[in-house]
């Protein structure tokens, strides 16, 4: 198992961001997570523009564990799954709220990924960990480089192991990713992750 | 491709802003949420090219103008013609036939109107249940060149097709939406008469003044781009607009609970986010 030099109890909140293919990885990240894993998580996940009810529930069911969308101002509460509700952009406010908005979608998407996690770096700074899975766009890239720009940890899934790797591939091109992990890693991580905050 | 980056906006720098607007032209954005104030005037500042923070905060307080055109650039105006199909639905069916039990007139208040879409909805649920001259419609937003949009009722024909058309099937209506439209110049421009009872006011919901008593106000996607302290004083406003066992519509995603007058209010549809004024 690979050796992870970040590991550390200052974190305080893990962002994810998938699309095309992510649905098989996310489900199980959260299944394998401990039931009393401290940290909030808040996940942009692209899904078809229809499709606009139901995505949490899914999740929840698969993964055994509760995923909710939150209502805009909602608190961030310790480990506590979130999902993006369709058709707002998820926004991480200072002060630990979340935010809704209906602005334009931003590539091409809203939710977007990059407004995620763009505002939670500005929020959580160094306190952030982003993860950008499989997915066949750009969204997430810029994201990932201001998480990085503002002190945070940026993971994305080996581009390999991806059904679509342009999402990781871009991310990796736009700035500096700490760790290229199989979902298997990942999940590795988060265990060892949790055990410091025993 | 990414445009090349300003450097990012400290939360100081908008302190400054917010103050210089709020001494030069009185309008109060000191407690908008702040994630989207701040990426709206990154926006702002990268599709004006402007330099930094301070010219941002110099141009504005010399030019009135370029302050409006700021205000218009700074709120979000995206909107849809019958957004969340199942609250129009619930509208249609519940809220109003209740308001019509107990009179036969009632007005109605759209509370950050936006280019119009959703007044639109309104009328054409009014005028299919065939009362669409009972009632008076006010429609307002802080952003004076969104109201001129609104009463061009002109739209972009694929948003048209490819939002609004479908929000109007799931609503189920009783014709089709083209009957409201029709096609000139690659546009899509609505039926005018059907704003014959509607009135645009330019009224900002940041302490603003009481414009009348409403049977209904819709006020839906607007306080999401404010925080909880200014959402609370908005809602003490609506309160006071309201007459007992009013209703109130704010969007499918947002939450009173929060709010210190929120136990005046009960709620009468939470997936819908309805609310009955029950208290004085
Ligand atoms: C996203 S639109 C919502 C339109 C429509 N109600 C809907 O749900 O589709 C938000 C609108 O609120 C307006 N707004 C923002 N701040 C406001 C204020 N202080 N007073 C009145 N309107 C405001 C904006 O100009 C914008 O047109």
């Amino acid at each position: 198992m690979a050796r992870f030099d970040h590991i550390s109890s200052k974190y305080k909140l893990i962002v994810i961001g998938g699309s095309a293919g992510s649905f098989q990885v996310v489900s199980r990240i959260l299944q394998a997570l401990p039931e009393d894993f401290p940290l909030p998580i808040a996940m942009c996940l692209h899904r078809l523009k229809d499709v606009r009810e139901g995505f949490a529930e899914a999740l929840s069911l698969k993964t055994n564990k509760p995923v909710v969308e939150p209502l805009d101002k909602e608190l961030i509460k310790k480990g506590t799954i979130y999902l993006a509700p369709a058709n707002y952009h998820l926004c991480v406010e200072l002060g630990q709220t979340f935010s809704l908005s209906t602005e334009e979608p931003v590539n091409n998407s809203r939710p977007s990924i990059d407004l995620l996690f763009e505002t939670a770096a500005y929020a959580y700074r160094d306190k952030l960990i982003g993860i950008l899975l499989s997915g066949a766009n750009r969204d997430g890239a810029w994201g990932m480089k201001k998480i990085h720009e503002r002190g945070g940890l940026t993971i994305v899934q080996e581009p390999s192991e991806c059904l679509i790797d342009t999402m990781p591939a871009s991310a990796m091109q736009a700035t500096r990713i700490d760790y290229v992990l199989r979902s298997d890693q990942i999940i590795d991580f988060l265990r060892k992750l949790h055990k410091q905050y025993a | 491709m990414e445009n090349i980056e300003k450097p990012e906006i400290e939360i100081a720098q908008l302190r400054r802003l917010i103050e210089m607007i709020k001494k030069r032209y009185d309008y109060d954005f000191s407690n908008y949420a702040m994630s989207s104030f701040r990426r709206r005037v990154q926006r702002f500042i990268e599709l004006f090219r402007i330099e930094s923070m301070e010219e941002l905060i110099r141009k504005l307080e010399l030019d009135k103008q370029f302050f409006k055109t700021f205000l218009s650039e700074i709120t979000v105006n995206v909107t849809e013609m019958f957004r969340d199909p199942t609250f129009w639905v619930e509208l249609r069916d519940e809220i109003i036939p209740s308001i019509l039990m107990n009179k036969k007139e009632f007005r109605v208040w759209h509370a950050g109107c936006s280019s119009g879409e959703e007044v639109f909805s309104m009328a054409i649920l009014l005028d299919e249940m065939g009362i669409l001259d009972q009632v008076e419609i006010v429609a307002t937003d802080i952003d004076y060149s969104i109201l001129d949009k609104a009463q061009q009722a002109t739209y972009n024909l694929r948003n048209m097709e490819e939002v609004n058309k479908k929000n109007y099937q799931r609503f189920m209506g009783k014709r089709t939406l083209e009957a409201y439209y029709k096609v000139e110049d690659g546009k899509a421009v609505m039926d005018k008469t059907l704003l014959r009872n509607v009135q645009f006011v330019e009224h900002n919901l940041v302490n603003g003044e009481k414009i009348g008593v409403f049977d209904l106000i819709l006020c839906r996607n607007v306080m999401i781009y404010f925080n909880q302290t200014l959402q609370n004083e908005v809602l003490k406003l609506f309160h006071a607009s309201l007459p007992r066992y009013g209703y109130l519509a704010i969007g499918s995603k947002e939450s009173l609970i929060w709010c210190e007058y929120a136990n005046k209010f009960i709620i009468v549809n939470n997936n819908e986010k309805i609310y009955k004024k029950i208290r004085d």
